[in-house]
């Protein structure tokens, strides 16, 4: 396998750029990477995962994974086998919530990498605004996505721009197998949004491993239901 | 721009770079051989460059005990002559009949360590009072010796006599040995290469006397007691040594003076002994006092290598402080630009860099940092040393700090972008080298898929400083997304055995099936596992709470391997 080519990193952007940037141009700020915090209506829910890794695209860079100790034995380990695409992971394991910022920091600042991802269990008071703060700017000034994980977690104070909530919801039928689980469908609530109006989705990873947002609605009417039991 | 108290210390220094003090303009031939450009673009030092020249005789005949050539070399006054040398440096020589000794402290006063060849003239003799000796010469001029400096020359020296063959090791305070085994043919063979030996030294402003025999003893005794530039072959080593005095078999002087008086006055004497009457006299005497053990390593009946000490680390700076300092971070940058410096002007760069605080209470602080990708850049090994400087205890103060590379690989100057940005690749190894200095190289890890069918052993992580291993292709079955390490037991209800679950419980909570998936049989490894592990049947399930999870039946009811099957949770999907 011939490795790929990385161009370098553009520069990191200073305070004053990223203040210009967000008053002229609203759009494009929605798009930018920046710091996300997806919680999981319960711990052991592999929906939310599912709701990341449709979202981070292969070919940005490798992903720099942090999880400290409660996560790993709660939730287990990431599964290489399972990705939904082939993903450069480097993973991080640290005992400590402090560890994992300290090295989501580090971690932000090398932009090269595709996305930084942090899960933390539990509250820890570490994790207060100013870490999110500082997390948020450091995404937004070097240009890498930074996620946090939170499971058995209450959406306290937060900078992070996007806080979203995420459930399993029942699978759409397998076309081949009529008892069998299909496609995996998620409820996706995203309650904090600093540039777009806060709602409630379906959502389900595409053929090409993107993520689809539907309306609740429109789901119930275009997706397919599995019967009843 | 190095100031005094900052002395880069490099192993090629002006002394031991023998393209500089030898008169050939080139170096020589067998340096140039494949083994040592290896060794020396590895830099792995001594080990590398033995191991890949001692080959052992794979034909399974038994060695020749006699078969190696040891070089001993002896200087009779290495004192004498260094204090001459630094007179004549200092522009202050000392005139040729002017009796002069060096002295050292002993029982009852200063005696005589050193003379040179006036004080010999007048009749002054080693280990003899001070005053004694001045009763007899009163014009006697007498300074004091610098023994220690004596052995760090010494040392250098024995460095430096690497250049001849590659193992060189001390001998006592006068002496150097070297396994010149194989070398000599390279300088033209053993005579000619004494030759250069003794000339090499002679130019240098030191006398030595060097020989060459198959045994250390063998050597040691012909440089003390042998002619000039001797070299004595194996048939007629008991020959030859016969008539050397028992003195030459490095014995205590109170040994060689019990066999004097036993009438055993030469090496022949005690070779007639019959050997039981000497084993039961010396039996318990240790090596500097065992006549027999000693006549033994002198005609090869006991092995005794030459030991050669690894080579001093060849990228390493300090900074001497004027006095006991207690943090060590001011000396850091200097240190390091020093030590990229070197390692830049070589085209090197360090893999793993340790500092060492040598403290007031002559304890030693160590610590160490690595890189996954060989580097000399200050700022980067700076920063692998911030927040770990806390965990080393300066004690009441240090007052020497060195750096060094201990682990060096070549490193070729690359053109950086226009805009002064490195490539991604360097900034990825940073980061994961700034991780690992912090955390632990063991807990940055990379994927590495082993080729195997039970799930967890597919998922091996490695330590991430190591090169990244290729992908394995994905499994045709779904697998989920985390797995649990180690997989759960769960407690469940089914309709029938060898069926799915219809309901679980898990972390003391019920999950009912609403759908499921498989079984998936995956059968164990049987040139892995033991004979008594089981069958496992993966299921897929969906729970009514919408989440997936991977169970997994393990074995069958029946199966003769243990009781009932037991049910475990493995893994959870999206």
């Amino acid at each position: 396998m011939e490795t790929p080519v990385r161009c370098a990193p553009p520069a990191p952007k200073t305070a004053a750029q990223l203040l210009s940037d967000r008053a002229t141009d609203t759009v494009g700020a929605a798009d930018s990477p920046t710091l996300t915090e997806i919680f999981a209506e319960n711990a052991s829910d592999g929906g939310p995962l599912g709701f990341l890794l449709a979202q981070i695209d292969p070919a940005c860079g490798p992903v720099l994974w942090i999880s400290d100790r409660l996560s790993r034995q709660e939730s287990g380990r990431l599964c290489i086998a399972g990705l939904p695409r082939p993903l450069e992971v480097i993973a991080v394991d640290v005992n400590r919530p402090l560890d994992v910022l300290w090295a989501m920091e580090q971690g932000l600042g090398c932009g090269v990498l595709g996305a930084v991802v942090g899960e933390i269990w539990g509250d820890p008071p570490q994790l207060d605004f100013t870490a999110t703060k500082r997390l948020a700017l450091r995404a937004e000034a070097h240009g890498v996505a930074a996620w946090l994980i939170r499971r058995a977690a209450h959406p306290n104070l937060s900078a992070a721009r996007k806080r979203w909530r995420v459930a399993s919801l029942a699978a759409l039928p397998d076309p081949d197998d009529s008892r069998a689980p299909g496609a995996p469908l998620w409820q996706a609530t995203l309650f904090r949004s600093r540039w777009g109006a806060p709602g409630d989705w379906v959502a389900r990873p595409t053929a090409q491993g993107g993520l689809h947002l539907d309306h609740r609605v429109e789901a119930d009417a275009a997706l397919p239901r599995a019967a009843e039991h | 721009m190095r100031h005094e108290d900052k002395l880069p210390v490099l192993l090629q220094t002006a002394l031991s770079d023998p393209r500089q003090t030898g008169a050939q303009p080139v170096a020589p031939a067998w340096r140039a051989g494949t083994d040592m450009d290896r060794a020396r673009q590895q830099g792995r030092g001594r080990a590398g460059v033995a191991a890949g020249a001692v080959a052992l005789p794979t034909d399974g005949l038994p060695r020749d005990p006699l078969a190696r050539r040891i070089t001993a070399l002896h200087f009779p006054t290495l004192a004498m002559d260094r204090y001459l040398r630094h007179r004549d440096r200092m522009g202050n020589p000392v005139p040729d009949d002017l009796p002069l000794a060096l002295a050292v402290d002993g029982p009852h006063g200063p005696i005589l360590h050193a003379t040179n060849r006036a004080a010999r003239l007048a009749g002054m003799r080693l280990g003899e009072r001070v005053v004694d000796m001045r009763a007899l010469c009163p014009d006697l001029q007498v300074e004091f010796a610098d023994i220690a400096g004596d052995r760090a020359m010494l040392a250098r020296l024995m460095l430096w006599c690497r250049r001849w063959c590659p193992w060189t090791a001390l001998d006592g305070e006068t002496g150097l040995v070297m396994d010149s085994t194989g070398s000599d043919h390279l300088w033209g063979g053993e005579a000619a290469m004494l030759r250069d030996i003794e000339e090499k030294f002679a130019l240098m402003g030191l006398s030595c006397d060097p020989a060459i025999a198959p045994t250390h003893g063998a050597a040691w005794a012909l440089s003390r007691h042998g002619g000039l530039r001797e070299t004595c072959h194996g048939p007629e080593l008991a020959q030859r040594m016969a008539p050397l005095p028992v003195a030459a078999l490095r014995l205590a002087p109170d040994t060689v003076l019990l066999l004097q008086r036993l009438g055993l006055k030469t090496v022949g004497d005690l070779a007639a002994v019959p050997r039981r009457a000497l084993a039961r006299r010396f039996a318990r005497a240790p090596l500097g006092q065992n006549p027999l053990m000693r006549l033994d390593q002198m005609m090869g009946r006991l092995a005794e290598p030459v030991q050669s000490p690894d080579d001093p680390p060849r990228f390493a700076v300090q900074s001497r402080l004027p006095e006991p300092v207690i943090d060590p971070d001011p000396h850091l940058p200097a240190l390091a630009q020093d030590l990229c410096a070197g390692l830049a002007a070589e085209g090197m760069g360090a893999r793993r860099v340790t500092l060492t605080l040598y403290r007031t209470d002559g304890e030693v602080a160590a610590l160490s940092v690595a890189t996954a990708r060989a580097s000399r850049d200050a700022a980067h090994l700076l920063r692998l040393f911030e927040g770990r400087l806390e965990r080393l205890d300066p004690g009441f103060g240090f007052d020497l700090i060195t750096l060094e590379a201990s682990v060096v690989e070549a490193l070729d100057m690359v053109q950086t972008r226009i805009d002064g940005h490195v490539d991604g690749e360097t900034e990825l190894a940073r980061l994961i080298d700034r991780l690992s200095a912090r955390f632990g190289a063991d807990r940055i890890t990379r994927p590495a898929p082993k080729d195997s069918h039970i799930p967890e052993r597919r998922e091996r992580w490695q330590s991430a400083m190591v090169p990244a291993a290729g992908a394995l292709a994905p499994p045709r079955r779904p697998r989920p997304l985390r797995l649990l390490d180690p997989p759960e037991e769960i407690r469940v209800l089914y309709a029938v055995p060898e069926g799915p679950p219809v309901q679980f419980t898990w972390r003391r909570l019920a999950h009912k099936v609403t759908r499921f998936a498989g079984p998936e049989r995956i059968a164990p490894e049987w040139w892995a596992d033991r004979p008594s592990a089981r069958l496992r049947d993966y299921y897929r399930i969906e729970t009514q709470h919408g989440r997936r999870y991977w169970l997994y039946r393990e074995g069958l009811a029946g199966d003769g391997r243990g009781g009932p099957p037991r049910w475990f949770l493995h893994g959870v999907f999206a």
